[in-house]
């Protein structure tokens, strides 16, 4: 068996607060295989991203992780600052949510983008800039010679994100890792902005993780699907697989909440009752326990873990559905 | 266009101090020649009627302002022989290396202990230097700069205690320290407000996330947008500067044009005080307006309309 591109192993994020710390993940373990496109899905809080950002050393100064990141099997998870900059941006390349606050504003996106390559493919000025002007043709942005020269709030929000694709794939990545990059943008945009990450992923050997809320931008792009919930990851498997019989209670909520052109407009969505769990105080047992409908006394005591049920399934509860 | 528009303020604003500068001077009370001892009566008047303070208040009012359309700022009273232009002429050039050395100084070492502060924030470094800067705001330069003397002139004997001895640079160093110290106490903590906000923005991350080394993460991402409220500030700054010159070339005895305006304030020098107001004000408001085309040069949203 092929050695997986990212191996992570008991992962958890805590960040401090006054005197207390937050566990924001919690012993995330699970592979990124080559040339696979993860989907990682979960609500705001739930430790999605910072599971990443902790893997690529770029938690808040509070933040601190603990367990194994590795990257072709080099450990990368605290790693010294000199080791992570010649992986970041190079084999690790990453897209963030927010395209327009996460460009320089006072520098030319020319610029922003040719530094990447000036330092991890030993370009000159020159070279870096054609490089540049390549990346922004690849993302199929229009007047691409023109648009080196703009500001970032020069452009659409589609283009800056464009922009940000072009910044994480400039330098040829292993993995790239994509955090909500459609959330802060229309739903026209979305869907052209997911068909080019397809693209890209079709063309180049890249591995993606597709970190989002949003269960229908996995269904038609990943491969395979982790569902996180209160930092613990509680169900992973085939996107196909997940789709058509969920094991955790928790997932087969968000499908039932998924809306669909055929549903009646005069009846609710369905919705999971309750609020998703607040960090500062996670229960003993199960995360989800308390807005679960299949909970039993076990599942406040105990808390479930990520369990192998097949070769490729593996859930994290006490009483999972038996999936179909 | 933004320079136009600024420009078409800055002259009803320049009127506007020519004109509360001298109502205001001639409401204080006594005159320049009380102070000369037991002059005659027809004396005085002879002295009054020379300079036209025997005409009427709106009349006198009408002189200095057509005079002062031609450049003229008249003669000044106490000054016998002398232009209230020639002593500005005398003046200016000292009170204006003075300034700008401060301001220099205030920019290079403000900067640099506000960047220092950023990147140690709460360390040791941090708190030190931020407690200084408290104490820089809250002492007033009249109070630092008769300590500065002590220490350095009297104690030390390290520097002259004042004097300007034809701009002898050891004659400077005290004046531009007592000068600067409140600004680089004010620069320090807005360069360490600017990049502590920047440090923790999301273009930062990605700057980080594209694996660049810190260093250049600091100059190339950070510090030009760090230092954008920075250069909105330099008006201010020179104001500050300006302001204070007044006090503290009359403690160092150094013959700037400060010095002339608080002898010609405390003389009712009319002319002489109304001269530097607007001499002053006239480049208080053109320094604004330089910071404000800085700020344009430095930030592109500014300079490309945008917003």
């Amino acid at each position: 068996m092929v050695e997986p591109v990212l191996k992570i192993r008991d992962l958890s994020v805590s960040f401090a607060a006054g005197d207390q710390q937050l566990a924001a993940v919690s012993n995330v373990s699970f592979d990124l295989n080559e040339e696979e496109c993860l989907g990682i899905v979960g609500e705001s809080g739930s430790g999605k991203s910072q599971t990443f950002l902790a893997a690529l050393g770029l938690l808040a100064r509070n933040g601190r992780a603990t367990g194994s990141v590795l990257y072709r099997g080099q450990e990368i998870l605290n790693a010294p600052r000199h080791e992570l900059d010649e992986l970041r941006g190079n084999r690790l390349g990453m897209v963030f949510q927010d395209a327009l606050s996460g460009l320089t504003p006072t520098m030319r996106i020319g610029q922003q983008l040719a530094e990447s390559a000036e330092r991890h493919l030993g370009m000159s000025p020159a070279e870096a800039r054609a490089r540049a002007l390549e990346m922004l043709e690849i993302v199929s942005i229009p007047d691409p010679a023109q648009r080196l020269n703009a500001y970032p709030f020069e452009l659409s929000g589609g283009m800056r994100q464009r922009v940000m694709i072009a910044l994480a794939m400039i330098c040829k990545p292993d993995v790239l890792i994509a955090d909500e990059p459609t959330t802060a943008l229309d739903v026209t945009v979305q869907a052209q902005i997911l068909r080019l990450l397809d693209g890209l992923k079709r063309h180049t050997k890249t591995s993606v993780v597709m970190i989002t809320h949003d269960l229908a931008v996995v269904a038609g792009l990943c491969d395979r699907i982790l569902i996180m919930y209160g930092g613990r990851p509680v169900e992973l498997g085939a996107t196909a697989e997940i789709f058509s019989g969920p094991l955790h209670p928790y997932t087969a909520g968000l499908l039932r909440s998924m809306p669909t052109l055929s549903i009646d407009p005069e009846v609710d969505l369905p919705a999971i009752p309750g609020q998703p769990p607040d960090i500062s105080q996670l229960p003993a047992g199960c995360a989800f326990a308390e807005r679960c409908e299949r909970a039993s006394d076990r599942c406040l005591r105990e808390d479930p873990l990520l369990t192998a049920r097949t070769n490729a399934r593996s859930v994290a509860c006490h009483f999972p559905l038996d999936g179909n | 266009m933004f320079t136009l528009r600024r420009l078409a303020i800055a002259l009803p604003t320049l009127f506007i101090i020519a004109t509360a500068s001298f109502f205001l001077m001639r409401a204080a009370p006594g005159g320049p020649f009380d102070a000369e001892a037991d002059l005659e009566p027809a004396v005085l008047e002879n002295i009054r009627a020379a300079y036209d303070l025997d005409k009427p208040l709106l009349e006198q009012y009408w002189i200095y302002l057509t005079n002062a359309l031609s450049g003229d700022f008249g003669p000044s009273l106490v000054y016998k022989d002398f232009g209230v232009n020639e002593l500005i002429a005398i003046g200016l050039p000292i009170s204006a290396k003075l300034g700008l050395l401060a301001m220099i100084v205030a920019l290079l070492l403000g900067g640099l202990c506000g960047i220092i502060a950023a990147l140690r924030q709460n360390g040791i470094i941090d708190h030190i230097i931020m407690a200084l800067a408290m104490t820089g705001i809250a002492i007033p330069s009249f109070v630092t700069a008769p300590i500065l003397v002590l220490f350095f002139g009297l104690y030390l004997k390290l520097l002259p205690v004042a004097g300007w001895n034809d701009g002898a640079p050891a004659n400077m160093v005290l004046p531009i320290i007592a000068l600067a110290l409140p600004q680089i106490a004010i620069i320090a903590r807005l360069m360490r407000g600017g990049m502590l906000e920047v440090l923790q923005s999301n273009f930062v991350r990605t700057a980080r996330a594209k694996g660049l080394r810190e260093s250049h993460v600091i100059l190339r991402h950070v510090m030009q947008t760090a230092a954008i409220p920075l250069v909105g500030y330099l008006g201010p700054a020179l104001a500050g500067i300006m302001t204070g010159s007044l006090v503290i070339e009359l403690i160092f005895n150094l013959p700037g044009v400060g010095r002339y305006f608080v002898q010609g304030a405390l003389n009712r020098d009319y002319p002489l005080v109304m001269g530097v107001v607007v001499i002053y004000g006239a480049l208080i408001i053109a320094l604004n307006l330089l910071s404000d085309l800085a700020y344009a040069a430095l930030d592109p949203r500014v300079r490309r309309g945008y917003r």
